[in-house]
């Protein structure tokens, strides 16, 4: 239990019976995420309080979220103070990967879970010195259904999607994409090889969230990072410190 | 699976009204789910008879009103009923809409004794 966060359910709840022959109906109208959400309004508070910039990453399995975040930490370290938040089942594979750039890397491991929640990124944040912070990047579990409904309090969630995919990603998973305010598009060396169309994805995306911000880009040839690494500059800055 | 992370806060939400109300017995929860929320009512079921076992949950109804999800055109201001993320406006034919409810989940309601 932890008093920070509000584990111990204390909270008062009012309610308002009334008789129904010998069984009382209790009105409770209360949002099933309530709680989740609450630790995200705290977690967004915290940020907006620390001037940090924060990414939440959300893909499939495979989609390219951990090259993407070694390729802009090796690139960007210098010039901004990162942290990152690794989500993933089982393993700190991924953690170590993130280690090796330099960069301070916090391993969630959510076992049975398929996403990962305010509560768990709350928590998460003990390990990082929030003072320097200028970005944390928070890599969700891969996943394109679950992590849509949960708010970790970060300024934008970011869909990754490869072209080894397929381009109606968009249309089948409409709901995470509708709560992304950026795509990706990631391993567009691979567009010669892989019947993928760029132009169908971007207006199947934008059928499912108009105005939504897109990105071409690989992480193996270093195409289109400069405008996605502009972009987070600009972020970095309008946050900051 | 976010079912069963989502009925396990059901049950904290019914087992702390109930507590409150110094509840013998639960007949009954009730739930509003938008038809866009995200969740599978059957698994919401599934997990809710798992997870109520051994609590004063344990026999009790889990009852969905599924909430029709509706949104309003952002270019010609119609209300629609939307069925999924991709219907577009039936007046000007507009993908660009405002949703209006469908994505809620709400514990409604009770019965105890």
């Amino acid at each position: 239990m932890c008093i920070d966060c509000g584990c111990a359910p204390a909270d008062h709840h009012h309610s308002a019976p009334h008789t129904k022959g010998g069984a009382k109906t209790i009105s409770i109208e209360e949002d099933i995420l309530a709680k989740n959400n609450r630790l995200a309004v705290a977690n967004r508070a915290l940020f907006a309080d620390k001037g940090i910039f924060t990414l939440n990453l959300v893909s499939s399995p495979g989609s390219g979220k951990t090259t993407l975040l070694e390729k802009t930490l090796a690139d960007l370290k210098s010039e901004i103070d990162f942290a990152v938040l690794e989500g993933d089942q089982q393993t700190a594979n991924d953690a170590e990967r993130i280690a090796a750039t330099g960069v301070p890397v916090h391993q969630i491991n959510t076992g049975a879970g398929c996403h990962l929640d305010a509560h768990m990124v709350g928590h998460g944040l003990a390990h990082f010195s929030l003072d320097k912070l200028q970005m944390l990047m928070i890599e969700n579990v891969g996943n394109l259904v679950c992590p849509a409904s949960f708010d970790l309090g970060e300024d934008f969630k970011v869909s990754l999607l490869s072209v080894t995919e397929g381009e109606d990603k968009p249309l089948k998973y409409p709901q995470m994409f509708r709560a992304s305010e950026i795509m990706l598009i990631n391993k567009v060396d691979l567009l010669p090889y892989v019947r993928f169309d760029v132009a169908k994805c971007r207006e199947y995306a934008e059928r499912v969230h108009p105005g939504i911000k897109i990105f071409e880009v690989s992480c193996y040839t270093g195409e289109g990072l400069d405008q996605w690494y502009g972009w987070l500059k600009e972020q970095v800055a309008r946050k900051g410190k | 699976m976010h079912e069963l992370g989502i009925t396990q806060s059901i049950v904290e939400i019914a087992l702390r009204t109930a507590a409150g109300q110094q509840a013998q017995k639960i007949h009954s929860v009730t739930l509003e789910v938008g038809s866009l929320a995200g969740v599978v009512s059957d698994a919401l079921q599934f997990c809710y008879e798992a997870c109520s076992k051994e609590t004063l949950l344990e026999g009790s109804r889990l009852i969905i009103d599924e909430v029709p999800a509706r949104a309003r055109c952002r270019d010609c201001a119609t209300e629609y009923p939307l069925t999924d993320l991709l219907a577009c406006c039936p007046a000007c034919e507009s993908v660009a809409s405002d949703l209006l409810c469908g994505e809620e989940m709400r514990i409604k309601e009770m019965e105890i004794d």
